[in-house]
């Protein structure tokens, strides 16, 4: 017996333990403080489907070898643009609108992938930090894109300038609210007590990880998990390894590209300029803490890791708040805790280096 | 009691996770005398002049047994920098030079000459200022004693590889009371000039009394250079003798040695085809520290082909150049076809299966299981295992399940089934794993490298009788390549002995020892 738990203890780890702990310890303080631990329960359902498609990333990056993806702000852009002109085209069927947006997003962000994993296979060995960079960069020039994009739709851009897209771009006329709204219903009580099951987003997320799971039983993805994992063994059965990172780092944004679209319609605005700046560490934290190395990743990792981050920062926030009123400290306590997590994923793995 | 000898390790023995490297070998060396030590791969050699210089390796796996006496008084060498303080020196293979120092920076670096200063009366002796000039001058000494005529205050980075070497002389021989050199292949990577010089320069070193061992594999240099020779062979000092007492051709035997076990109890069947299965025409291998300098090979089909010579001689750049992991260039045939050399997964495409010197690099996926492993190339290559649902082909778990189960009985893997990590197998396990990988594309040629390498005798014999049979049963044309000669001998039809990137003979295995011996060391 004893021995059991102790080998249970070491697969799960003590980090998991204390994470674990924690959120639990946030859900039995949030009763006292008057929160209602419904509301947050639904919070976390609704957040971890919404994250999930970009944790979801993360797993062809870190199986074929370049590592957690810092850079899928790449495919946040070209998802934010395949969303930018479905608007734009008017699209009134929000189903129609939002397939257009994920169609032309996938294809812009497969096409940066390819040329960001060509980039990925110069600089082995120090992926992590030059995808961190190119994620930066991205964000930066696309902001002065958003500026000067020729779009004209009233939603999109700024209504007294008359040119210039908005910071925050309502998706109420347009896919908003269309995966969340499906086949959903309210757990243990009406509109205002019960807990909001967000169906149809949970089952887009589910169908997500399943697509994923059978890729990486392709032959595709065996051989990219093998150049991953050790590529003088993949180039030795006649696998060429610099074009399997490529189709990792291709999959992996065009993921990050129906992430953002999952998101943003669950949210329910579309967020421009800086906003997805550091959503690439909320993700490489969300996978690290489901379990993830920097050289191996399951979906298990994701739909764990999904849960625990996402679940953490929807209750971690309002319980700040209520402890401490008036005060930008929940917004610190976060950043505290996503990079946090990040540094000590990041600790105990061996580093990039060791792939090359 | 004062002996003649300089160095006196007596009875030396050595296990290693009980294999025993070294059996009761004896080295002596007479001040002023240039000792030649002599020995296959694996006699000792190396381990040998780790007891001596009292590397953490010999101390961290038990010690040794034996005693080793400087100058007739019993010593403890534990540490290599008490080796230095009993003036005992080496000029490594591979350059221990740093390249962005001077040449005299890097003869005196550890050992500065150095001035009292302001900051270190004050503070601590590592403040000192460096005597540069006296630090020049000596540097200038050291290079003459050995008449080489380079500036001192060059960069190393920029010299020619032979005279790296000699700044590496330089500075074992600027270190005060040096009494014994060790040259580990001093000429291995030296052109014919080098080589030529240095070995004058050892004897230049000889006459000032310093004793030197000389560990070499070309038998010629021992003939000309060396006052006396040890010949080792698997841990046993076979003879010691005055070189003038001895020849090339009696060296050479003694290296080899008929031994008397054998690996496998048969013998192969006749070769009956005449139809060459592989052919290499001028071919050229660019591996580091395996180079392929234009080989011509004719393997037949059926054969068992072996291909022999001491490590870093090219035998293994010929196997990973044919299945392009290396560059290379010339001309490849596989039944008649030619290869596209530039072209990853030629060979395999072409029925040639590779098994790996380099088995936990290169051969296995270890963080996989049994399964994945062994079907893992013939997904690849073959499209075996797949279910194909035309947008996508996916795995067959059962089908692959069912096979590995068959290869596990087949060349008895001891596993706990076919999902457990190849990580936690042992060595001879895994071994049979990567066999068993290359046996699963079915292939037409299959070569093996450094088949027995690090694993256990009984998993030795077992890998090597399942080869023979492999030959003998499905007519399967099999290179193996080999640093155990035995091997080679007891199992192939013809033997290449591959020296400095080409092929020195071919022989037949019952060819004389002494045959095999020159063959090795390039004559």
């Amino acid at each position: 017996m004893q021995t059991r738990i102790k080998k249970l203890y070491a697969k799960i780890g003590l980090p998991h333990i204390i994470i674990v702990a924690f959120f639990l310890f946030l859900l039995t303080a949030a009763a006292p403080l008057g929160l209602s631990v419904r509301s947050l329960m639904g919070d976390t359902l609704r957040r971890w489907a919404m994250y999930g498609i970009l944790v979801l990333a993360m797993v062809p990056a870190i199986q074929s070898g370049i590592g957690p993806n810092f850079g899928i702000c790449l495919g946040i852009v070209g998802g934010l643009l395949g969303a930018t002109v479905s608007i734009e085209l008017g699209l009134a069927n929000p189903w129609i609108a939002i397939i257009v947006a994920m169609l032309i997003g996938a294809s812009i962000a497969s096409i940066l992938g390819i040329l960001y994993g060509s980039l990925l296979n110069r600089v082995k060995g120090s992926e992590m930090t030059v995808s961190t960079y190119v994620g930066f960069s991205i964000i930066a020039f696309m902001n002065i894109m958003w500026l000067s994009l020729p779009f004209s739709s009233g939603t999109l851009i700024w209504p007294l300038a008359g040119m210039g897209m908005r910071n925050n771009i309502s998706l109420a006329g347009s896919f908003g609210h269309v995966f969340n709204n499906w086949l959903s219903y309210y757990l243990l009580g009406d509109k205002t007590t019960g807990i909001f099951i967000p169906t149809g987003l949970i089952l887009v997320f589910l169908a997500a990880c399943l697509a994923m799971w059978l890729f990486l039983r392709s032959k595709t993805g065996i051989a990219m998990s093998a150049a991953g994992e050790n590529p003088h063994f993949a180039r030795a059965a006649g696998i060429n390894v610099h074009k399997m990172r490529i189709i990792g780092t291709a999959v992996s944004t065009a993921l990050g590209a129906i992430g953002i679209i999952v998101y943003a319609q669950s949210y329910g605005f579309l967020q421009l300029y800086n906003a997805p700046l550091m959503m690439g560490f909320h993700s490489v934290a969300a996978i690290l803490i489901g379990g993830a190395s920097t050289k191996k990743a399951t979906i298990s990792n994701v739909i764990v890791g999904a849960f625990l981050f996402q679940g953490i920062l929807a209750v971690a926030l309002p319980v700040v708040n209520k402890v401490l009123p008036e005060s930008n400290l929940p917004d610190v306590i976060r950043i505290i805790i996503s990079n946090g997590i990040i540094l000590f994923a990041l600790s105990k793995a061996k580093g990039g280096a060791a792939n090359a | 009691m004062k002996t003649q000898f300089l160095l006196n390790m007596k009875d030396i023995s050595k296990e290693y996770f009980g294999n025993r490297v070294l059996k009761n070998v004896t080295l002596q060396v007479k001040p002023g005398e240039i000792h030649a030590l002599v020995g296959e791969n694996g006699a000792g050699k190396s381990t040998l002049m780790n007891i001596l210089f009292g590397m953490p390796v010999i101390g961290g796996t038990g010690g040794f047994e034996g005693e080793v006496e400087i100058n007739g008084e019993p010593v403890t060498i534990d540490a290599p920098h008490k080796a230095i303080d009993f003036g005992i020196g080496m000029v490594h293979q591979e350059f221990m030079l740093i390249p962005g120092f001077t040449v005299t920076e890097n003869i005196k670096v550890g050992r500065e000459t150095s001035r009292p200063s302001l900051l270190s009366q004050i503070l601590s002796k590592e403040l000192e200022t460096l005597d540069l000039e006296q630090m020049a001058a000596d540097a200038r000494k050291a290079l003459n004693e050995i008449g080489l005529n380079i500036e001192e205050y060059v960069l190393v980075a920029g010299l020619p590889v032979g005279y790296k070497q000699f700044v590496e002389i330089a500075r074992e021989i600027d270190k005060t009371g040096i009494k014994l050199l060790v040259f580990d292949e001093p000429t291995a990577v030296l052109t014919e000039s080098e080589a030529e010089r240095l070995l004058k320069i050892m004897k230049l070193i000889a006459q000032k009394d310093i004793a030197i061992i000389f560990i070499t594999h070309r038998l010629g240099e021992v003939m000309r250079y060396a006052d006396s020779v040890s010949v080792l062979r698997d841990g046993e000092l076979i003879m010691r003798t005055a070189v003038k007492d001895t020849s090339m051709v009696k060296i050479a035997e003694l290296m080899i040695g008929r031994k008397a076990q054998k690996y496998v109890d048969s013998v192969p069947g006749r070769l009956e085809s005449e139809e060459i299965a592989l052919s290499l025409q001028d071919f050229h291998v660019d591996m580091p520290g395996e180079m392929v300098r234009g080989i011509d090979l004719d393997i037949r089909q059926g054969e068992i082909f072996g291909i022999g010579g001491l490590s870093g001689q090219g035998k293994l750049g010929i196997a990973n150049g044919i299945m392009g992991l290396y560059s290379s260039q010339g001309k490849v045939s596989v039944f008649g076809r030619e290869l596209d050399l530039g072209k990853l997964g030629a060979a395999l495409a072409n029925g040639i299966a590779f098994v790996s010197e380099d088995r936990r690099g290169v051969g296995l996926l270890l963080d996989q299981s049994i399964e994945h492993n062994l079907v893992f190339s013939a997904i690849h290559i073959q499209e075996e295992f797949l279910i194909n649902l035309k947008l996508l082909k996916l795995y067959h778990r059962s089908k692959a399940r069912k096979h590995a189960q068959k290869m596990i009985k087949l060349l008895d893997i001891r596993c706990t089934g076919p999902a457990q990590k190849l990580g936690s197998l042992s060595g001879g396990n895994q071994q049979k794993v990567c066999l068993a990988r290359a046996l699963t594309l079915n292939p037409k040629i299959l070569i093996v490298s450094e088949p027995t390498r690090g694993i256990d005798i009984g998993a030795k014999k077992l890998v090597l009788e399942y080869l023979l049979n492999l030959n003998s049963q499905q007519g399967m044309t099999i290179i193996i390549i080999s640093s155990e000669l035995v091997e080679l001998r007891s199992l192939c039809h013809r033997i290449a002995i591959i020296a400095d990137g080409k092929v020195a003979r071919i022989m037949e295995p019952d060819a004389p020892d002494a045959e095999f011996g020159l063959a090795m060391s390039g004559n």
